[in-house]
């Protein structure tokens, strides 16, 4: 497991890290069950404070993508394909604010907008 | 999980410097790095905790225990490491475990001439034969091996070079891996605590200015260089101070993920704890 973090991000610390872990669980690069480091290892080893290891982990649990078994430890959660469908819409959501920010302050027409989607919809059938 | 410190309005005067009302909490499992010019009363603080003076108000309770009336007890699970020579300077480096092993309950001399090794610390050398920086490790390594549950550092870093820090710093990070330990560290270098801190206590003048989890520091303080016109842009409210210099306005934003949202394109910079010092003592405040 990579992961790669950057003080100068327009995202927080722990976000960066929940991203990344949803992305990898999401292409398949870690698999239900697969054991996940320990909180703290993961805060030693990524040099940040436990608090924020914390609130990714917590984060990942309340999302759906691990699960944490008492006396076992924390593990990939079961492929929940509820989860990683509200994951991706969310992601799609992100992108389609941004074209609808510069939309509005270019004052360009709802209608193009839907158009140029409609088109990428289409572009591979 | 218990919390390991717990002090509640301590005061203290003294002729010319008080300390007041000072209260927080360390909770187990953390790092609480206390940051503040000199004479600011990180010391002063210490002092009161460890039971070496009295204090003319408040409570301090360690391990869930009033830290005055189970001293003995309480001292025997505290280690200390400050700036300096702690032991006797002709001693040689292994009698410090014959020594020691005869004070603390828990001593374990595996783990003393563990950490000489780790540390790579000559045995059979006299204390006074000891650079500074190896002396500094041989206070840990004495420390660590009392097997304490809090560990308390008053500039116990200072003298190390950057690789030897690392190295300290790793082992603080060890320390605190089982959640029932704890440290409360007081240091000037402050990248030690941008590396390890999870909680950051800025103490000025005797009072504390703030207590808060580096996490929370972290997503709320950056650094906007800019020019007068976009200072003028600003809401008072998105920062808590400013530095006028000679060819820009430099700003510490408290709220950086929103104030860059809303301007879009803005370059911030990522606010160290050294930083966040200098703004709230050298700036201008709103």
């Amino acid at each position: 497991m990579e992961i790669i973090l950057s003080s100068n991000s327009q995202k927080p610390i722990y976000e960066q890290i929940t991203s990344q872990i949803k992305g990898m669980i999401m292409r398949g690069e870690l698999k239900s069950g697969d054991p996940m480091p320990s909180m703290r290892g993961l805060a030693k080893d990524l040099h940040i404070s436990v608090i924020t290891a914390q609130h990714a982990y917590e984060d990942l649990q309340r999302d759906g993508f691990i699960t944490t078994v008492a006396g076992k430890g924390t593990f990939v959660a079961a492929r929940n394909k509820d989860f990683i469908r509200e994951e991706q819409l969310r992601i799609a959501q992100e992108k389609l604010y941004e074209a609808a920010r510069i939309g509005r302050e270019n004052h360009i027409e709802l209608d193009r907008l839907v158009g140029i989607l409609t088109m990428f919809y289409e572009e591979d059938e | 999980m218990m919390d390991v410190l717990n002090v509640a309005h301590v005061t203290k005067h003294y002729k010319d410097f008080s300390l007041n009302d000072v209260s927080f909490t360390l909770p187990a499992g953390m790092i609480l790095g206390m940051i503040g010019e000199n004479g600011a009363g990180k010391t002063t603080t210490i002092k009161a905790i460890l039971d070496l003076i009295a204090v003319d108000a408040g409570d301090i309770q360690i391990f869930g225990r009033d830290h005055h009336s189970d001293v003995k007890d309480i001292r025997q699970q505290i280690g200390v490491v400050m700036d300096g020579v702690n032991q006797n300077p002709f001693l040689f480096c292994k009698d410090v475990d014959a020594m020691l092993k005869r004070i603390y309950k828990n001593w374990s001399s595996e783990k003393f001439f563990a950490y000489l090794d780790r540390f790579e610390l000559p045995k059979d050398k006299r204390i006074k034969e000891l650079s500074k920086g190896m002396n500094v490790k041989l206070n840990f390594a004495a420390a660590l091996a009392s097997a304490p549950r809090l560990l308390i550092l008053d500039e116990a870093t200072s003298g190390l070079d950057p690789v030897m820090r690392d190295e300290i710093l790793s082992v603080l990070q060890e320390f605190v891996m089982d959640e029932q330990n704890a440290v409360l560290m007081s240091t000037h270098i402050t990248s030690d605590l941008d590396k390890i801190a999870d909680y950051i206590m800025f103490i000025h003048k005797g009072r504390i200015l703030f207590v808060r989890s580096k996490e929370e520091l972290d997503n709320s303080y950056g650094i906007l260089h800019c020019k007068k016109s976009f200072f003028d842009a600003l809401d008072p409210s998105d920062y808590d101070a400013y530095i006028k210099e000679p060819f820009s306005y430099k700003v510490l934003l408290n709220h950086k993920f929103e104030t860059m949202e809303h301007f879009r394109d803005l370059d911030v910079e990522k606010a160290s704890i050294e930083d966040i010092m200098l703004f709230y003592v050298k700036g201008e405040h709103v």
